[in-house]
């Protein structure tokens, strides 16, 4: 139960709004709301993937980091050209941990940095010929590469250059995939659009080469893993269980992900889908055009993973289910052992959560698991078909905030005093001067995995590490502390 | 005009899902459900009521089809 009223917690959203203008106010007002577990659908209750206030500080990304950082980003033995000035491509490099295995610059090439870096003549006469003679030296320094994909900054939509026909023509020259993607950063709202983007850009340049083409031996237990992307290693814990369970997985998008892999997806039997966010659109592509039926699913905490192991299993026949619940028992006796070491230094502990599209509702369980109880949670950059996913996740009275001010979050946090926080690193340091234990969430804070039952022993023991540290309470200045 | 994409949901109802609204729906009545044709003023949970010409022979589901919205 959540520790305030439907009516303390609805004051507390009142109150925070009183500094807004009348008109910031009334918008702001409908990204915030009390959670109410017995609505149906969020449109009720919460608006989202609107644009954000003027003058606010909000922390959403742009539509180039939802396709170069998140979807394209991770598919390692393809190079993804940042066509544009050079500070989108350098910033965003390696920031999000994409691990993979491979030799970086001979067949992988996820965590270098390629971009045009455009210069002023390239804004006034175009950048076309340089994308050109790039292609070339990307293909001849790097013979190994199986692709490029051209992902446009900014000045690429606003200048108008013709990607597309560079692209056509150079994928002919070097007889490789050259795949023009138009994200733009300042398309849509938030990197949500980026998200969508990409998946088309995928759906028409990647998903249709192998239509036609049966050499590939598929058998009756292919699946795909989608939307993970393998942050500190969260698809390979993921893939783990479901070869144990007798699945053999064709195809990680993207995370760890190859470009052959890809295109091999449209030949499996079910579509796994960790972000619902950021993959939604392709599979429901392929549902409509191979038939490839998908499933949500969620490996954050042992009780979630029993059921979601199940929920997979209960797809496939009899051997796979009994062979669902071997792997359940043969990690019992490990996981038991974790909630049994943390449990009792956990227990009780509040934490709000602040992060990107999908965490904010599948990490619950795992805190539950814990003994934590998620007082507040949000997103930067979901729909309200995900706010639909995460009413029934939630207690009733539970704080919502969709895409919430740098303000909005900190007074909420003044006043919900939470144990612990776990949002992304503009909010990190904010909140660790004032003295309140924080977590990262975007990348596990430089740890992971934290999927599968593997992860779940390194996420309790972070969250241990962080809420039980010693230092919190010496952030205040002696004379400050009262008694 | 949505370009909606109709699915079969797990319990076997179909699905409403206009992708540029993010709506998701269950589709409460059609008006002509046979084996020969589909279509006609389809009603959703919500209340909401669309509209789609009969469309014959019977769609495969999944698939996207064009709705009005119905007077």
């Amino acid at each position: 139960m959540s520790a305030m009223t439907r009516e303390e917690t609805q004051a507390l959203i009142q109150e925070v709004l009183e500094v807004y203008p009348e008109k910031a106010r009334k918008d702001r007002a409908k990204h915030l709301a009390v959670n109410d577990p017995t609505l149906e659908q969020s449109k009720q209750c919460i608006t989202s993937n609107r644009k954000s206030q003027p003058g606010v500080m909000t922390i959403r990304g742009c539509a180039y980091a939802g396709s170069r950082g998140v979807v394209w980003g991770p598919v390692k033995d393809m190079v993804h050209i940042s066509h544009g000035p050079v500070g989108c491509g350098a910033y965003s490099r390696g920031g999000r941990r994409n691990y993979y295995v491979g030799h970086t610059g001979v067949d992988s090439f996820a965590t270098i940095n390629f971009t045009s870096d455009f210069q002023e003549k390239d804004i006034v006469f175009g950048g076309d010929k340089k994308l050109d003679k790039l292609i070339d030296e990307i293909n001849e320094l790097f013979p190994l590469v199986k692709g490029i994909s051209v992902q446009s900054e900014c000045p690429i939509g606003l200048i108008g250059d013709d990607i597309e026909a560079v692209s056509k023509k150079k994928a002919k020259d070097i007889k490789k995939p050259v795949i023009p993607v138009r994200c733009e950063g300042f398309r849509g709202v938030s990197q949500s659009l980026g998200h969508h983007i990409a998946n088309d850009a995928l759906r028409d340049w990647v998903l249709p080469n192998r239509d036609g083409d049966s050499k590939f031996e598929s058998t009756p237990y292919d699946v795909a893993i989608l939307g993970d992307y393998n942050i500190g290693g969260d698809a390979w814990s993921n893939r783990i269980l479901l070869e144990e369970m007798g699945l053999r997985v064709v195809a990680m998008w993207t995370g760890d992900g190859t470009l052959p892999e890809l295109e091999l997806s449209s030949k499996v039997k079910l579509n796994l889908v960790m972000c619902y966010r950021s993959i939604n659109y392709i599979t429901r592509h392929m549902e409509e055009k191979y038939g490839i039926p998908w499933m949500e699913y969620n490996f954050f905490g042992p009780t979630k993973i029993a059921e979601s192991l199940r929920k997979i299993a209960a797809f496939f026949d009899e051997t796979i289910q009994a062979n669902a619940e071997k792997v359940i028992a043969k990690y019992q006796a490990e996981y038991e052992a974790v909630i049994a070491k943390y449990r009792p230094r956990l227990e009780g502990k509040k934490v709000m959560l602040y992060v990107g599209g999908l965490r904010p509702r599948h990490i619950v369980g795992a805190y539950e698991d814990l003994g934590m109880e998620v007082i507040g949670t949000g997103y930067e950059f979901a729909h309200n078909d995900d706010y639909d996913r995460t009413l029934k996740e939630m207690d009733n009275a539970t704080l919502l905030y969709d895409d919430v001010t740098g303000y909005e979050l900190e007074e909420f946090v003044k006043r919900l005093k939470p144990d612990l926080i776990g949002s992304g690193v503009k909010e990190k340091y904010i909140f660790q001067k004032m003295g309140i234990p924080f977590r990262q969430m975007h990348s596990w804070d430089y740890s992971g995995p934290y999927h599968g039952y593997d992860g779940f022993a390194i996420f309790a023991r972070d969250m241990d590490m962080t809420v039980n540290n010693p230092c919190w309470d010496k952030l205040r200045a002696p004379w400050q502390k009262t008694a | 005009m949505p370009n909606v994409m109709i699915r079969k949901k797990d319990s076997g109802e179909l699905l409403f899902y206009v992708a540029k609204k993010d709506m998701e729906e269950t589709i409460a009545t059609v008006e002509t459900d046979t084996a020969e044709a589909w279509g006609g003023e389809v009603a959703l949970t919500d209340g909401t009521r669309w509209y789609i010409d009969p469309i014959s022979p019977r769609p495969q589901f999944p698939t996207t089809l064009r709705f009005k919205r119905a007077e």
